[in-house]
């Protein structure tokens, strides 16, 4: 492989990063106040408000049903305004973002449905605020799941930033399928999935040792 | 038990708690109502909970007493009635207004419901970090809790490491943290086996009796009403069947719900004594008899013989020690030849003894 092409790679390697990276951690932000609204203000929630709920998870399930791919494209005209121009690995960066804040919204919704009600039944009888029982009980007790829930999102990007090709963005799908696909340089797509596997195992590997920290709920030896 | 643990904390509730005078009443329920669709969870329920005593309430699956003491802290809303804690009207107050009246209300919990991400001493400091008690403060009285309850080693695990009884220890301690005035329990040793289920709740008796705390308590089970309540309720279907001192309600139970549920404690006639049971004739009158308080402290089985010439053989069962106070059930075997003879003693009995009754006669050894 050329010097040429390994340069290629190492910068189609970084913009995958950038373009996860950022996403990722914009849908991390995003994402999770959203689930807790949804949590909150569902039938029986701390701040019940069912208008509210059913309004936010119509918005959640509209952009969850768009293909990416049009996604990308519809939001041309909002990534211009945000980023100055709708071109590029940071331009891409607000339409992955939009695609993977609902989507971990969702993923942390289950995640904190899944706290013990007894617990949030616990805080509330020593007299916590809804704020409280936020931070003290619903998040730290779900942390686990909201990371193993994090790291499905990561992983599911790097597949969704190859698509962000499309907009000029780079990155190592767009690689792929520009060399490796379209012009039968089967070196270089054996070369980016080869980098694919291991960038999505260490990802993987990296999120299943953090829950292993974070979770008490088993006795480690 | 660490003595001058319980005496630091003593100190602390005294200042907290300008001593009342007996007889005050902490919690005060008039005609409380809660249905869930049709069928009521409590149907009119009035009682009175006096400062300082462990009130048992008592009662099967079903009958409503989560749903009542859920009441007590505004977990749950009454349809009607008034609930007043303290004297605090609570059922007129939101959600917001509620969270300083909890924070003078503990409460145990069956499932201990302690948090899995933080640890011993991190649970026991929750209820001290809502009430807003800076760093050092919280660690200060989480060790004296932690002393109290004899887990100071443990401040550092996870509640996942801890037994059953080691985790509802520390239930107990952050129930006490915020220093409450009442502390509710929802079936705490429900859930442990009874070596462990005795600990606990001789722990709960040694807090009432060093802090005064008053204690609320809900159990299916009669043994655990037996050896901490002072008063006990019996709830059935929603409502209250039942109500008394401990050791009368064992002694002469008047509502089926309670005498079934204290069949557990209650010493029957043996099967092979049962099985010779004849309805009219024998050697020996089988004659049950329940005592207690006065009654059972009298030589009674002297005074018998002396007023009837008769010799009584105890076939079965013995005196129990109910709140201090003698109560039991005896099977007393009298010869039944001389028949004006059996009737005097029966009398004797009658005269004697809560409750007698003749079953049968045996004859041949009895
Ligand atoms: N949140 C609820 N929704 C519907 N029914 C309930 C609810 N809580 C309790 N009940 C019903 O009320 C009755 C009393 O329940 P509970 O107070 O939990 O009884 P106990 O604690 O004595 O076992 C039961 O029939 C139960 O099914
Ligand atoms: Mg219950």
């Amino acid at each position: 492989m050329s010097q040429a092409m390994l340069d290629l790679l190492w910068r189609s390697f970084w913009e995958t990063i950038i373009m996860t990276g950022f996403s990722g951690l914009i849908s991390l932000v995003a994402g999770l106040p959203l689930a807790l609204i949804l949590i909150l203000t569902d039938r029986g929630g701390l701040a019940e408000n069912l208008w509210i709920n059913r309004s936010l998870g119509a918005v959640i399930n509209g952009f969850r049903s768009v293909p990416f791919i049009i996604l990308l494209v519809a939001l041309i005209p909002v990534t211009r305004f945000i980023v100055g121009t709708s071109l590029g690995t940071w331009a891409s960066i607000v339409p992955l973002s939009i695609a993977a804040t609902p989507y971990y919204a969702r993923i942390a919704e289950v995640s904190l449905r899944e706290v013990d009600r007894g617990l949030i039944e616990a805080a509330r009888s020593m007299g916590a605020t809804r704020w409280t029982i936020v931070r003290e009980v619903l998040v730290p007790e779900a942390l686990p799941s909201l990371v193993a829930g994090f790291t499905v999102t990561l992983v599911t990007l790097v597949g969704a930033s190859a698509m962000a090709g499309a907009i000029g963005a780079g990155g190592l799908g767009d690689l792929a399928i520009r060399y490796g696909y379209q012009r039968f340089q089967t070196e270089i797509m054996l070369a980016v999935v080869a980098i694919l596997i291991v960038l999505v195992s260490g990802v993987q590997w990296i999120g299943d040792r953090l829950v292993e920290r974070l979770d008490h709920r088993i006795v480690k030896r | 038990m660490n003595t001058q643990a319980i005496n630091i904390l003593a100190h602390a509730v005294a200042q907290a708690q300008p001593k009342a005078a007996s007889g005050d009443i902490v919690v005060k329920l008039t005609d409380v109502r809660r249905s869930f669709g049709e069928t009521p969870a409590i149907d009119s329920v009035s009682l009175s909970v006096m400062r300082g005593e462990i009130l048992g309430i008592i009662g099967r699956s079903g009958a409503g007493k989560s749903t009542l003491i859920r009441c007590l802290n505004g977990l749950e809303r009454p349809d009607s009635g008034s609930v007043q804690v303290e004297g605090v009207e609570i059922t007129a107050l939101d959600e917001r207004r509620l969270q300083p009246v909890r924070r003078r209300i503990g409460m145990v919990f069956q499932h201990f419901n302690l948090l899995s991400a933080k640890t011993v001493e991190d649970n026991i400091a929750l209820p001290l970090k809502i009430e807003g008690q800076s760093r050092a403060q919280r660690r200060k009285r989480v060790a004296e809790l932690l002393e109290l309850v004899g887990l100071s080693d443990k401040a550092k695990n996870y509640p996942a490491q801890l037994s059953g009884g080691q985790k509802q220890r520390v239930g107990i301690a952050r129930a006490l943290a915020a220093k409450p005035s009442l502390l509710l329990s929802d079936e705490a040793t429900s859930a442990l086996d009874p070596e462990t289920t005795r600990a606990i709740l001789a722990l709960l008796k040694d807090i009432n009796r060093q802090l005064g705390l008053t204690i609320l308590l809900i159990t299916h089970e009669m043994e655990v009403i037996r050896r901490v309540a002072d008063r006990v309720i019996v709830l059935d279907r929603g409502r209250i069947v039942e109500e008394g001192p401990v050791w009368q309600v064992f002694a002469n139970p008047a509502a089926d719900t309670t005498k079934s549920m204290l069949q557990v404690l209650i010493p029957e006639l043996p099967p092979v004594l049962r099985e010779r049971l004849d309805p009219a004739t024998g050697d020996d009158a089988v004659v049950r008899v329940r005592l207690s308080g006065d009654a059972a402290r009298r030589p009674f089985f002297a005074g018998l013989a002396e007023a009837t010439g008769i010799g009584v053989r105890l076939l079965h069962g013995g005196i129990d020690t109910v709140q201090d106070e003698p109560v039991g059930t005896l099977f007393l075997g009298l010869p039944a030849r001389d028949r004006a003879a059996l009737e005097k003693a029966v009398q004797y009995l009658n005269a004697n003894a809560d409750h007698v009754e003749v079953l049968g006669y045996v004859s041949g050894d009895a």
